[in-house]
């Protein structure tokens, strides 16, 4: 029971990080309905430029996290910019396939700069666990928790109450209305994409933290489209939900599972429920219903 | 002088070789093909071989992307399935590659159909993001099924034969290669005038109207998802049986993305286009991989910045076509040909 318990809790702990980077990516898609699929590599990249920061400048780790953030931003306005407002109002698949490419590109350049060793982030988190009792969160996990739940909190009080973030649900429900209300829609647009590259690289220093970080983090970033599909594209509660479901699930099946069939079931398990929700249920727990059927 | 296209009924449109200079080169590229081995070292001949492969597989996707507009994140999770079954059935049941192969054919067609199964229910996004999981499955199947797969130690596959004759070279493979191209590239060209490649074409523009003229779509959809999948099957069962060996690591998800480049740079809708696709995205590879070894001559310890290249060459060029010239090489061919065409009253 105890490792059931265990196995709940730090699965929760790994739901929150997930929670957060699917938040992105349905900030991204509510606002642009453009599902990116590059955030794995904003997400490695972060977690790189953030290392790179600490080690190389022995800054402290306030002063990296605010210039991780600051870089997410300026590559979140720049990407949407350059890349994808050329392509607004093409084919679906034009749109998928030039954030692919995308990722493709940054994974590359990635592997240049910083090469595909695997690399550890100092301690930053102090390393005592917590005793819940019934079960022990180790730091890591505990401190990417409450990182994950914070950053998330300030991400839904942004969308909830600031101007901002009534533009950006304004132009999410209509962009035509919302641009005659005067809400300047491309400036949302870039918004939008900050926000969801700022989202995932939180993701990806509090996933680094854990694990360490190497230029293929980024699969993560495919795992979290689970997350979005069993939430729904467009609910971000449905995607903070998701996360710790997705989470729980994946480590369950990581520890029931795994023996089974020898191993490696961690890494597959959301794409396996991420089939049977797309059978069962497409839009989601919370998604609106507005896939056509023909 | 030929001044523009002039079509007078629909036979002429249908028609697939569309004039006489059309045919004129292409005897001219067939002769080409034919004299190529015998001429070419090892290592070109190599290269034709997974040229070929490469056409085999980007049109059968093209087939499915860019004629009937279903995205498929996982083309390269069917090649591996085809590969995967002709390796079984040579190497457990002793099938000859000649029967393997459209068995290998069939059962891949048979995995796509299951993995179009949603398409009738989602499209778009949800559609994309199902052959990408499916991507992932069928990754997690070839490494993990050990006693069918073998793992990630793999399978040895022994060439294919005709009576005592054994296709072990790469000018002898040339000969099988360049047929099933031909096969494959004929049958598609063929298949895209006729009543499926129309009725495909009809659900990519617009799948309603095309289900009020009376296209079934389940039928078609899945027949899309098939015709690719069978494909994909033949490509990698010829492409393993080239390489005599199939491990897990030959159909990693940027097979899949390189693949769906080849459609998107060679022109989506275009057969033709497929085929410039699957030739440039083949060469630049091999082009970078050999400036990789001129800047590890000249400028040692450098080499390693070019290493990732071929990712970031490969992205670059995906962004670039879909932003800039979104019908691929194809329409470029046909501006030069016109350029030269009209010359000198183009206007």
């Amino acid at each position: 029971m105890d490792i059931f318990l265990q196995i709940i809790v730090s699965g929760l702990a790994t739901g929150g990080v997930y929670g957060l980077i699917a938040l992105g990516l349905v900030l991204i898609y509510k606002a642009t309905s453009v599902l990116n699929l590059a955030m794995g590599e904003f997400m490695t990249i972060g977690a790189f430029i953030c290392l790179t920061v600490l080690t190389q400048f022995h800054a402290p780790f306030y002063v990296a996290f605010l210039f991780t953030l600051l870089f997410a931003f300026v590559l979140g306005v720049v990407v949407e910019r350059v890349i994808l407002r050329p392509l607004i109002g093409k084919p679906i698949i034009s749109v998928i396939m030039v954030t692919i490419g995308l990722g493709v590109v940054l994974r590359g350049l990635m592997y240049m700069i910083w090469t595909p060793v695997y690399r550890n982030f100092p301690d930053i988190f102090p390393p005592k666990p917590l005793n819940l009792g019934f079960a022990i969160v180790p730091s890591g996990l505990l401190w990417g928790f409450i990182f994950a739940v914070i950053g998330t909190l300030i991400f839904l009080s942004i969308f909830k109450f600031s101007r901002t973030g009534v533009a950006m649900r304004a132009t999410a429900n209509d962009q035509q209305a919302a641009q005659s209300m005067g809400i300047n829609v491309r400036w949302v647009f870039a918004l939008a994409w900050s926000f969801g590259a700022m989202a995932s690289v939180i993701g990806g220093i509090v996933i680094g933290n854990l694990s360490g970080i190497s230029v293929y983090m980024g699969d993560i970033g495919l795992r979290v489209l689970a997350v979005i599909i069993l939430g729904g594209m467009d609910s971000i509660g449905g995607a903070i939900l998701g996360g710790f479901i997705i989470g729980v699930l994946e480590n369950l099946a990581g520890f029931y599972i795994d023996p089974l069939v020898g191993g490696g079931i961690k890494n597959v398990a959301p794409f396996f429920i991420l089939v049977l929700i797309l059978v069962i249920r497409p839009y989601g727990l919370f998604g609106k219903k507005t896939i056509e059927r023909v | 002088m030929r001044c523009g296209d002039f079509k007078e009924n629909y036979l002429q449109d249908e028609a697939i070789f569309q004039s006489l200079p059309v045919k004129f080169f292409l005897t001219l590229f067939f002769v080409f093909l034919l004299i190529f081995p015998f001429v070419a070292n090892a290592y070109l001949l190599y290269m034709a071989n997974m040229i070929g492969f490469a056409v085999i597989g980007a049109v059968g996707l093209n087939l499915l992307t860019g004629f009937t507009g279903q995205i498929s994140l996982g083309h390269s999770a069917f090649i591996g399935v085809g590969a995967y079954t002709s390796a079984i059935l040579i190497t457990r049941c002793g099938l000859s590659f000649w029967v393997s192969l459209p068995i290998a054919g069939l059962v891949s067609a048979l995995a796509g159909m299951i993995i179009g199964l949603p398409s009738f229910r989602v499209k778009g996004l949800y559609l994309c993001i199902a052959t990408l999981a499916s991507q992932f499955i069928f990754e997690f199947i070839f490494v993990h099924w050990e006693s069918m797969t073998n793992g990630i130690t793999g399978i040895h596959i022994p060439p294919p034969q005709i009576g005592s004759f054994k296709f072990a070279t790469e000018k002898d493979f040339y000969w099988i290669t360049l047929f099933f191209a031909v096969l494959a590239v004929g049958y598609a060209r063929n298949l895209v005038r006729s009543r499926m490649g129309r009725a495909f074409v009809a659900i990519r523009d617009r799948d309603l109207s095309a289900e009020i003229i009376g296209i079934n779509l389940l039928h078609y959809k899945l027949s899309s998802f098939a015709i690719s999948s069978f494909y994909a099957g033949i490509t990698g069962a010829l492409w393993m049986s080239f390489l005599k060996v199939v491990t897990p690591e030959h159909f990693p998800f940027i097979l899949s993305i390189q693949f769906l480049a080849m459609v998107i740079i060679g022109g989506m809708g275009s057969v033709l286009g497929s085929i410039f696709g699957a030739v440039f995205m083949t060469i630049v590879p091999e082009f970078l991989g050999y400036v990789t070894t001129v800047v590890k001559m000249q400028a040692p310890g450098y080499e390693q910045l070019f290493i990732p290249m071929k990712e970031v060459v490969f992205g670059g060029l995906i962004i670039v076509f879909l932003i800039f010239e979104p019908h691929g090489l194809a329409e470029i061919w046909n501006r030069v040909k016109s350029v030269f065409r009209l010359w000198p009253f183009s206007y």
